[in-house]
């Protein structure tokens, strides 16, 4: 009997020991898996963002962070002092917002339209065409519709062609930044469907048997049944996209601007680009970085905190 | 399905399509109208002779393309870095996202990672410092410029985790009993159920490097080792001056630019995007379902 009893006890007793060494035995195999990772990230992620104390120094490159001298908050002063970054900052929400207005709206309308058609094929054609310009690089893009907007491209020769006046688009202050909420919005609109029509497959199809049985018109249905399915997954995408308020998209804008349009089009991205790396104003340039940088991740807590709270969303 | 449909049900369906048919055009129409300037001759393009349809087909600006070594350079230092940033980012995405996919109580450091990445996704120290880094790594002109700092792409290492995260626990469950350690439960059971977001992963991380001008911009002052939508962006660098010139001025330079053959080098970058386009299709609704995990 205490034999027997001495074993049984053993037999509990050295699992639970071992099963101790193996939960820290797996602990270090999971650091160790992370560690290049947390590498690259340490590198090329946290340590910029402590290099982004020289917003508050007079970079100059011989002497190096350590050496540079500490100005305070004067690059930030001067940020508010100079009526060019007021410029950019207004245009940077007013074409950031215009994205996030006609990008929420389009693929909405879209989807829809696209759930009302009962023809499979033309249904999968449609949308393997307005997938497509989502995975062109502005590059490509901005030399197709530079050609489609120049003063004797297509647009134009369209707008001749129906009585109008050519329009310089490229090089208008009042017509650049329509263009590039247009251009932004018909690159993107068809990628944005996908998670429309990916919530509209949830929904119980018996609710429009029922609602037709009810004598609801097919406008009816949508405005009670489609809608209230996608309400949910719109709710959720107006609040996180609160955090792009200040991304107006640098690679579309320094694909299609040029100093004609610095007025209207010139970004906080693209000012900082071009102070920071061409007129190698680095603290300045830095400053105003910095500044951006804290306003959206404001900005991104807040759209997560509401996405939360409204849509029980979490990102991880 | 409703067979007696009224007359305005019917417009209706008509209208749908239609409208639908003319944006799906609209979609395609910048890319077919550059195929069709891409085939035609420079005076009938310099002319606004060419919409849809080629005037005076000839294939000239390929024969060109074909002869070109900057373009050909440049399209092998695309490669080299899809392949080569490919395979670091997806190394590194799978080794990351399993560890973050634990629980607190199987790793419990697990949350500390997870605040620094997501707070690394969500704050840059700007462009500035970020240059510097790369500057004095010696990095500049190297092809490791346009790999390494890009080397974890975080909102990916999020996809994975969280798609790991949604494996029931009974699969690995019996592999653990058997004493397997984290590496052979990654290998033989996570990676072979998560083909799937894997492929998902691997296409977006591809187009992205493919894509990607900027860096080569910034990093790459040599112009032997540029990438190509840096070296496409250069040639279009002229658009700036081009702006400034009265519309005489344009229509000269409208002459001697070489739009035919420009046309036909931006559609050849994009021919290794349109091979992964019927996969990157086939994935697309799986990647976005990834994306939005809710708890």
């Amino acid at each position: 009997m205490a034999q027997t009893e001495a074993s049984v006890e053993r037999g509990t007793k050295v699992p639970a020991n071992s099963r101790k060494m193996r939960k820290r035995l797996d602990g270090l195999t999971y650091h160790l898996m992370l560690l290049p990772g947390m590498i690259a990230l340490f590198i090329f992620s946290i340590i910029p963002m402590f290099g982004a104390v020289m917003a508050f120094q007079r970079f100059i490159p011989a002497k190096g962070i350590f050496g540079s001298p500490w100005v305070g908050w004067s690059n930030f002063t001067y940020m508010f002092q100079l009526p060019d970054s007021k410029q950019i900052f207004i245009n940077t929400i007013v074409i950031a917002v215009g994205k996030i207005v006609l990008g929420l709206i389009v693929p909405i309308v879209f989807a829809l339209l696209l759930h009302e058609v009962r023809l499979k094929l033309f249904k999968s054609t449609v949308q393997t065409i307005v997938y497509l310009p989502h995975f062109m690089s502005w590059v490509v893009l901005g030399t197709m519709l530079t050609m489609i907007f120049s003063y004797d491209g297509m647009v134009n020769n369209l707008l001749e062609f129906l009585g109008l006046e050519r329009i310089m688009f490229l090089a208008s202050n009042t017509w650049f930044r329509p263009l590039l909420i247009f251009t932004d919005t018909w690159k993107e609109f068809g990628y944005g469907t996908i998670i429309y029509l990916a919530a509209l497959t949830s929904i119980n199809p018996s609710l429009y048997e029922s609602a037709a049985l009810d004598g609801a018109n097919r406008w009816k249905q949508m405005l009670h049944i489609t809608l209230p399915g996608i309400f949910p997954t719109i709710v959720l995408l107006g609040t996180l996209s609160l955090g792009n308020v200040l991304n107006a998209g640098f690679d579309q804008v320094f694909n299609l601007y040029n100093p004609l349009v610095y007025e209207t089009g010139d970004i906080i991205d693209t000012f900082v680009y071009r102070m920071g790396l061409i007129n190698m104003q680095y603290s300045f340039a830095t400053a105003i970085g910095l500044m951006k940088s804290v306003i959206s991740f404001v900005l991104i807590i807040i759209s997560y905190r509401l996405a939360a709270k409204y849509a029980g969303y979490r990102i991880f | 399905m409703v067979k007696s449909q009224t007359i305005g049900a019917r417009l209706a369906n008509a209208l749908i399509l239609f409208t639908l048919a003319v944006i799906a055009f609209l979609s395609l129409a910048p890319m077919l109208n550059t195929i069709m300037i891409s085939i035609s001759s420079s005076t009938a393009v310099n002319a606004g002779q060419v919409y849809f349809f080629p005037v005076d087909l000839n294939f000239s600006s390929y024969v060109k393309i074909l002869n070109d070594t900057k373009f050909w350079q440049a399209f092998t230092v695309s490669v080299e870095r899809v392949v080569l940033g490919g395979a670091i980012n997806m190394l590194l995405t799978v080794l990351m996202a399993y560890p973050l996919s634990r629980n607190v109580s199987q790793f419990r450091s697990r949350n500390v990672y997870m605040w620094i990445i997501i707070f690394t996704m969500l704050f840059s120290g700007g462009i500035v410092p970020w240059y510097m880094v790369i500057s004095e790594l010696n990095l500049i002109n190297t092809i490791w410029a346009l790999v390494l700092p890009g080397a974890v792409p975080v909102f990916n290492v999020i996809l994975l985790m969280n798609f790991f995260r949604g494996i029931p626990k009974e699969l690995e469950e019996a592999a653990f009993i058997d004493g397997a350690g984290p590496l052979r439960i990654l290998r033989h059971i996570f990676l072979p159920v998560s083909l799937p977001s894997l492929a998902t992963i691997t296409l977006f991380v591809i187009v992205g490097h493919w894509n990607n001008f900027f860096d080569g911009i910034v990093l790459i002052n040599d112009s032997d080792k540029i990438p190509l939508q840096t070296y496409l962006q250069q040639l279009s660098l002229t658009r700036d001056q081009m702006q400034n010139m009265t519309v005489e001025q344009l229509q000269q330079y409208n002459k001697v630019s070489n739009t035919t053959l420009n046309s036909a080098k931006i559609l050849v970058s994009m021919i290794p995007i349109m091979l992964i386009y019927p996969f990157l299709q086939r994935y697309l609704i799986h990647g976005i379902v990834l994306g939005s995990v809710k708890e």
